[in-house]
């Protein structure tokens, strides 16, 4: 069936708007991304689906994800007149008996219950009458949206993360999917459709932060055959906000290059996604077959004489390849290695022609503007930076996930009010954003509105969104130095200043971390950092320093400590501390001495270890053991 | 990138090329499309589980790019491998979220066991270990991969237990 006009999506949208909010029988949802699947979300599906076969009243389904990672699996229950729950860490053993427990009405097992749901519909459904809102809800029950984690959270790229199934094209249409690229196909000329895009104040979510608008408009101004390009090469370790949008919602990116082929005039889409992806590419290549079966993506669409095919290339694990032109090297089949600028690649970029090339968020987010308006998106944010931004909320934190909040929240209310604070209550020393690029933000700064520009301000940048926690376990010279270490195996090495200035400074912070750092190795590092960033040729050669220098900034006591007093009081560099038994904390458990692979722990039941420093590794296993802080860093 | 030894090694000489496969993969997958080379040498190594030379040089032929070029791309994406790998391939995730929790210590507990010694593959070609730049499991961290499982919060304690599954 090809889709011609509004009036056949809006006749899918009932249809299927129904089916999702109204089910026959009890629907009951698994959050089926990479993240639950891992958590153990697969095999309890599978056991669902061995308990209740098909044809007894209840349909088990997938979804993406809820962004709640730490709680996952997560699986939402849903029954036409009643609440909706979502039920947290449920696994294969569970699962039969919470599907029974809904069934029976029986909410007392409140630990299993993450929260029910008060409105379930999306900031596009506006004519949809919320399914649930004359329903009374379970006592004692609180609602998802007043949980500390989702409570502050506007979403709007991952407005159907979690509520659809990533694979069915109709519930995508259900939720308003499609309707935007259909008024920018029949209701605006192409240089409408950007000056919305100008307006709204999107910027890239990348990591680059560049007018989407003007980046649009510049490459609709050059001729050629013109090509939109998504980057889905999310290479920042600690950042998975693409990975779930295109495992949860692949067809709201598919829109978004759509928009943007009608607004610059395009005919050729790529897709650029990472290889340790592999079930983004599976979802991807469903949602656009689906797609060409509605005609949505082909020749002709929708009896115009718009025509859109999209191409899906996958890297091969390099992560320079998230700089636009290594990207484009790498979808002709070439090597990844940047080049100079000069020209724009909205000016000759993939196979020399004009390519508009933007983020996965990025696109994620153009459907809901547009269907929405350019006012109603600037009015979200700062004065530079407008909208949501997607986080990933990662590292020593109570709750780990995806977060999406207003620009301009501040690190205080990431971390504290919706993170729940530093795992295990130790104290928290920095977060990193930016991934490699990136800086660490230390407790000072936790007031600090995030956007771009704040960001940059302090010598961090936003980049893709990334943020990762760091408590006082955590050795600010090791992370300079484990940065520095992926940079180097990244660097594609072509222009000498990334090649071997990230190469010098890593030297210099393996011997601090080794126990030989020298006087004059911190002032040395600025140095060499300052030529790293000024002299390199792209964009990770120029910001390679910046978890080096930040972290001196911020620091620099602990690189002194680790150079002049040679101690490492985080206990991770290990030739610079030992772990020891403080006697009167040990409550002789033996849980450590059984643990220890070197037998380096001896001592009675009930009666003070002891460590023989000789035999010991450093492995730490004790040290995480210990449940009374008895094994101590020296 | 890749570390590249110029020495073949006794596996690569035995591993039969089946000529007609390899033309197919190439022809009907990919179009004979010299843009498509990386996910033609993906496809090459899924089969093989590394990129044996003769597939390479006939790849070269067939879609008119010259070897040193295929070379290079071979060499420059770390996921290629010129060398025969394991049985088993264990990726542990050196991503930033992994690091602070721990990654790089049950990755020195993974070559302990394993007895690495330095090396990527161990003697009798069971495991070959790899680090992974965050596969995107980042609340499960520190995440290793084994295959195609995925284990998380690892504690270096548990992995012998977890390696002891693979033969």
């Amino acid at each position: 069936m090809k889709i011609e006009s509004t009036a056949d999506l809006e006749n899918i949208r009932q249809e299927y708007s129904n089916k999702l909010y109204y089910p026959d029988g009890t629907k009951v949802l698994f959050g089926m991304a990479s993240c639950g699947i891992a958590a153990g979300a697969k095999a309890a599906f599978e056991k669902a689906q061995q308990d209740f076969p098909q044809g007894n009243g209840i349909q088990i389904s997938q979804t993406g994800c809820l962004g709640f990672c730490e709680a996952e699996p997560l699986i939402e229950i849903v029954q036409t007149g009643k609440p909706r729950v979502i039920y947290q860490n449920i696994t294969e053993e569970k699962i039969v008996e919470v599907i029974h427990s809904y069934l029976e009405n029986d909410f007392k097992k409140t630990k299993w219950i993450l929260g029910q749901v008060r409105d379930p519909r999306n900031l596009m459904e506006d004519q949809v009458k919320n399914p649930i809102g004359e329903i009374d809800p379970i006592e004692k029950i609180p609602f998802l949206e007043d949980t500390p984690f989702y409570h502050n959270q506007v979403k709007i790229a991952l407005r159907n993360c979690g509520y659809i199934d990533p694979d069915c094209i109709e519930e995508y249409i259900a939720r308003g999917g499609y309707f935007s690229f259909f008024r920018a196909l029949f209701d605006h000329k192409p240089g409408e459709i950007i000056q919305i895009i100008k307006d709204s104040g999107l910027r890239g979510r990348g990591g680059g932060g560049f007018s989407t608008g003007v980046k649009w408009a510049t490459c609709a101004r050059h001729h050629g055959e013109r090509y939109i390009i998504c980057n889905a090469d999310e290479g920042d370790p600690g950042a998975y906000m693409d990975r779930s949008i295109l495992e949860g919602d692949p067809h709201s990116v598919l829109e978004g290059m759509l928009i943007a082929a009608v607004a610059i005039g395009s005919s050729h889409g790529f897709m650029y996604v990472r290889n340790e992806y592999p079930l983004a590419v599976k979802r991807l290549v469903t949602a656009i077959k689906q797609a060409e079966k509605f005609g949505l993506i082909g020749d002709n669409i929708a009896g115009t004489d718009f025509s859109f095919k999209i191409k899906i290339s996958t890297g091969a694990g390099a992560f320079v390849c998230g700089e636009s032109t290594a990207l484009m090297a790498s979808l002709e089949g070439k090597v990844g290695r940047p080049r100079a600028k000069y020209v724009h690649t909205v000016e000759k970029g993939f196979r020399n022609n004009p390519s508009n090339l933007n983020n996965v968020e990025t696109y994620a987010n153009v459907p809901a503007i547009i269907s929405k308006g350019a006012d109603w998106y600037a009015g979200m944010g700062t004065e530079g930076s407008k909208g949501t931004k997607v986080f990933s909320l990662v590292g020593k934190i109570k709750n780990t996930g995806l977060v999406e909040v207003a620009m301009g929240t501040t690190l205080r209310n990431i971390i504290y009010d919706i993170g729940g604070g530093v795992l295990k209550k130790k104290k928290f020393k920095a977060v990193q954003t930016g991934g490699p690029s990136g800086g660490c933000i230390p407790e000072q700064f936790l007031d600090l509105g995030v956007d771009f520009d704040e960001l940059t301000k302090i010598g961090s940048i936003m980049g893709s969104g990334g943020m990762i926690v760091m408590d006082q376990d955590t050795c600010m010279v090791d992370v300079a130095r484990y940065f520095l270490d992926f940079l180097k195996e990244e660097s594609c090495g072509q222009c000498n200043p990334c090649r071997e200035g990230i190469k010098r400074m890593l030297q210099i912070l393996t011997r601090i971390c080794e126990g030989h750092g020298k006087e004059g190795d911190v002032e040395l590092l600025e140095e060499l950092g300052d030529m790293v960033a000024k002299a390199s040729l792209c964009g990770l050669g120029t910001s390679a320093p910046n978890p080096v220098i930040t972290t001196i900034n911020y620091f620099r006591d602990e690189y002194y400590a680790h150079i002049r007093d040679k101690k490492c009081s985080a206990g991770v560099c290990k030739n610079l501390f030992h772990y020891d038994i403080d006697e009167e904390a040990c409550t002789g458990c033996r849980l450590c001495a059984l643990k220890c692979p070197q037998e380096a722990i001896t001592g009675e039941k009930k009666e003070p270890h002891k460590l023989d420093q000789d035999k010991c590794i450093k492995c730490s296993i004790c040290y995480e053991a210990c449940k009374f802080n008895a094994v101590v860093i020296k | 990138m890749n570390e590249v030894s110029p020495s073949k090694t006794t596996q690569e000489k035995e591993v039969a090329i089946d000529y007609l496969e390899l033309n197919k993969i190439i022809e009907e997958e990919f179009g004979n499309d010299k843009e498509n080379l990386i996910m033609i040498l993906q496809a090459i190594q899924r089969r093989y589980n590394y990129l044996p030379q003769a597939t390479l040089k006939y790849l070269a032929e067939k879609i008119n790019v010259p070897y040193s070029q295929i070379y290079g791309v071979g060499t420059f994406y770390a996921t290629f491998s010129l060398e025969p790998k394991g049985r088993n391939i264990i990726s542990i995730c050196l991503g930033t979220a992994c690091h602070v929790r721990g990654g790089e210590r049950v990755r020195e507990r993974i070559e302990d066991t394993l007895n690495l010694n330095g090396k990527k593959t161990t003697d009798d070609m069971r495991f070959t270990l790899e680090g992974v730049r965050c596969i995107g499991c980042c609340s499960l961290g520190p995440v290793m991969k084994v295959n195609e499982d995925v284990h998380g919060r690892i504690g270096a304690d548990e992995v012998k237990k977890v390696l002891e599954k693979y033969e």
